[in-house]
């Protein structure tokens, strides 16, 4: 099929739900990643599901637990578990265990670096390991919410209480610090690498310009935000949270300063997850009533995926070439569609 | 939440002094045959011997929220918890948090109150104190932490019993009732208690906050009053039970019988948290309002409050409308002022 937003009757929304291919994990899942053209399912313990082209399903024992956080580059998907231990995964099935807390501590978030070193983080304790195999420790002042890498140079901000901490694990540079009351949770940053975003255990997004650490604070959800995604060029955040998908606009110098965020697909239930297509204005977002639409960001024009109905979306993503959506509800009902 | 009540896991807070006997009650909940399944957040690993995949250390993290109030506080590390408990739900059945002995339990209590998917999930069904029969008296003067946890208990697990004599025993009781006079008290040695009696209690349960009567009243008082009523003379005596009026905590209950004006009260309950919450460790009330045939429950925790329509008011009940607050140097005057002005002349 081709994607089309315009629709006869202008009353009613373009529906694709009978082109989804649906699948049944057969157990809760947290979250869905694409190897390649693959999609990978990520169960809330112990499993995740390979769904190979003629849509067999391979299941793949990863923990012995919970999993409790878990991020892909594409190649392959890094999972922390409850048992302590960091895991990764690549297309073909084979699992590799990559790190081990030495305590059994949980493994509550990681990260994925461009070139292949991965970050994670037991209570305050962030390690990234570089993609030459070299192991690194930093301690932060409080339990760490959340990882993420800059785009550039190898540099993690380790999100905690209070603040994010910038830090160069190749250098002996001290950690820059970013201060903000609160827990912070999520971290992002902008493709350009001039901002800086958090999730906040608020239901507030909180921004620093990383060039003056001048703040920006979003807020306004009814919820906290639990999903974010930059669109294909960068310039655009789109966030969970609310009853509409939330696009803050970073194109100029100032980010989202000043300005109001676009509102888009508006719907009786919350925004749970969001993805942003990785080459055209699409994106698309799943919400708490089990809906799935995909929007085109410029107008909000909007296209149905899955009816309401079903357990909350727990997570999507768009494969490596944007030909493929998938989707999962928390329940284990997934779908894919190839667009 | 949308979630019913019943379907969300119960957590239990467990608190106590140092050496009060916490860790004896936590082994034996978890090694008695009840065939129920418990998670566990400790402080410290270790403490306990049971091996049990789902026992958790916890860093007691509490941050402040972005209100500048220095009483909202949450503790983080416990949403991340339960947060990913969840994820292993139906491999438990309860879950119990156990604080450090020098831990104030009101930023647990408030996670609950501030948190949605920790109250979509799991509900707070009591806060536990265990307290030394022999040193309790003791730590009420020297350690503010003790009398916290003594004044926002639900249970109390008067532990060590056979280290005292009698009158010590009344005299501890006694200490502990003018602070915190609701709470169930159980007398025991090696903390055996009755398991029933410290777990599913639903003490924040609204639909269950139908006794907030003193309960050391039913128990060894002859004749019913209303404590708060007392003057200030310290330690005199009733039908033989010693009361004491402890210098910076106590309660205050407060009654109507001519039905609440609610366009009155309820401004004047929220102004009342958002001035005095700090002082107030715990708020629980049943209302009749005026041309309103249900029952209002509330209850709060220093600046927060929950609060509903419960049911219909039966028609033998008596429509009164009952309020407690525990706290520390509360403003009596400024309450009884304000409630009195609640009740339409
Ligand atoms: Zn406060």
């Amino acid at each position: 099929m081709t994607m089309s937003f315009e629709s006869q009757d202008t009353a009613s929304i373009v529906s694709v739900t009978d082109h989804v291919v649906p699948i049944a994990i057969g157990a809760p899942v947290m979250a869905v990643h694409f190897l390649g053209e693959t999609p990978v399912f990520i169960g809330n313990e112990e499993t995740a599901t390979v769904v190979q082209p003629d849509a067999t399903a391979n299941k793949v024992d990863l923990h012995a637990g919970a999993m409790l956080c878990t991020v892909s580059d594409g190649k392959r998907v890094i999972t922390g578990g409850d048992d302590g231990k960091v895991v990764a995964l690549n297309a073909k099935g084979e699992t590799t265990t990559i790190g081990r807390d030495a305590k059994h501590r949980w493994i509550d978030s990681v990260a994925v670096h461009p070139d292949g070193a991965i970050a994670w983080s037991a209570g305050k304790t962030a390690h990234v390991l570089s993609a030459k195999g070299e192991m690194k420790t930093f301690d932060a002042p409080s339990t760490v919410g959340g990882l993420a890498f800059a785009p550039k140079g190898l540099r993690l901000a380790i999100a905690h209480y209070n603040g994010v901490t910038l830090w160069f694990p190749n250098m002996a540079a001290a950690p820059e610090r970013l201060e903000w009351q609160g827990s912070h949770l999520g971290v992002t940053f902008s493709p350009d690498n001039k901002f800086l975003v958090t999730t906040m255990h608020e239901t507030a997004l909180h921004g620093w310009r990383l060039a003056d650490h001048r703040h920006m604070r979003m807020t306004g959800y009814p919820s906290r935000v639990r999903s974010m995604a930059w669109n294909a060029g960068g310039k655009h955040l789109a966030t969970s949270g609310a009853d509409t998908v939330i696009i803050w606009p970073f194109a100029s110098k100032d980010g989202p300063m000043g300005k109001e965020p676009a509102m888009l697909a508006p719907l009786k239930a919350r925004v749970s997850a969001v993805a942003c297509h990785p080459r055209q204005d699409i994106l698309a977002a799943g919400y708490t009533d089990g809906t799935v639409l995909m929007v085109r960001m410029h107008d909000g024009a909007e296209i149905l995926v899955r009816r309401n109905g079903g357990a909350q979306v727990a997570s999507l993503a768009w494969s490596a070439s944007g030909r493929l959506l998938a989707f999962a509800a928390h329940d284990g009902e997934a779908g894919l569609l190839t667009v | 939440m949308s979630e019913p009540t019943h379907s969300k896991i119960p957590v239990t807070v467990l608190t106590g002094y140092l050496g009060a006997g916490k860790t004896t009650l936590l082994n034996r909940i978890l090694s008695e045959n009840h065939g129920k399944k418990y998670a566990v957040i400790v402080n410290e690993f270790g403490e306990i011997g049971i091996d049990n995949d789902l026992i958790i250390g916890a860093d007691e993290e509490v941050f402040e929220m972005n209100n500048g109030c220095v009483c909202c506080t949450v503790r983080g590390d416990l949403v991340r918890i339960l947060d990913g408990l969840m994820k292993r739900k139906g491999k438990f059945d309860a879950i119990i948090v156990e604080t450090t002995g020098l831990a104030d339990p009101a930023p647990v209590a408030q996670t609950f109150f501030v948190d949605e998917d920790v109250q979509a999930n799991a509900r707070l069904d009591a806060v536990v104190t265990v307290a030394d029969a022999k040193w309790l008296a003791d730590r009420l003067k020297d350690a503010p932490e003790a009398k916290n946890q003594i004044a926002f208990a639900d249970v109390i697990v008067l532990n060590k019993i056979d280290l005292v004599s009698k009158a010590e025993l009344a005299e501890v009781e006694a200490r502990i009732r003018a602070i915190n006079p609701y709470a169930k008290l159980h007398r025991t040695e090696r903390c055996a208690v009755a398991l029933s009696d410290v777990l599913e209690r639903g003490a924040f349960d609204l639909d269950r906050i139908l006794e907030i009567e003193p309960e050391f009243l039913h128990a060894d008082d002859g004749h019913d009053h209303d404590h708060a009523h007392h003057g200030h003379d310290h330690d005199h005596s009733h039908g033989g039970l010693k009361h004491y009026h402890d210098e910076d905590m106590q309660s205050l209950s407060l009654r109507s019988d001519v039905p609440l004006d609610p366009t009155v009260f309820m401004p004047w309950l929220q102004d009342l948290v958002a001035k005095e919450g700090q002082k107030i460790l715990r708020s629980k009330g049943i209302l009749s309002f005026r041309d309103d045939d249900d029952r209002y429950v509330f209850q709060g925790v220093h600046m927060m409050l929950e609060g509903d329509h419960q049911r219909k008011w039966k028609d033998d009940e008596k429509r009164e409308s009952r309020l407690v607050f525990i706290g520390r140097d509360l403003p009596e005057d400024l309450i009884r002022g304000g409630f009195a002005r609640c009740i339409p002349q």
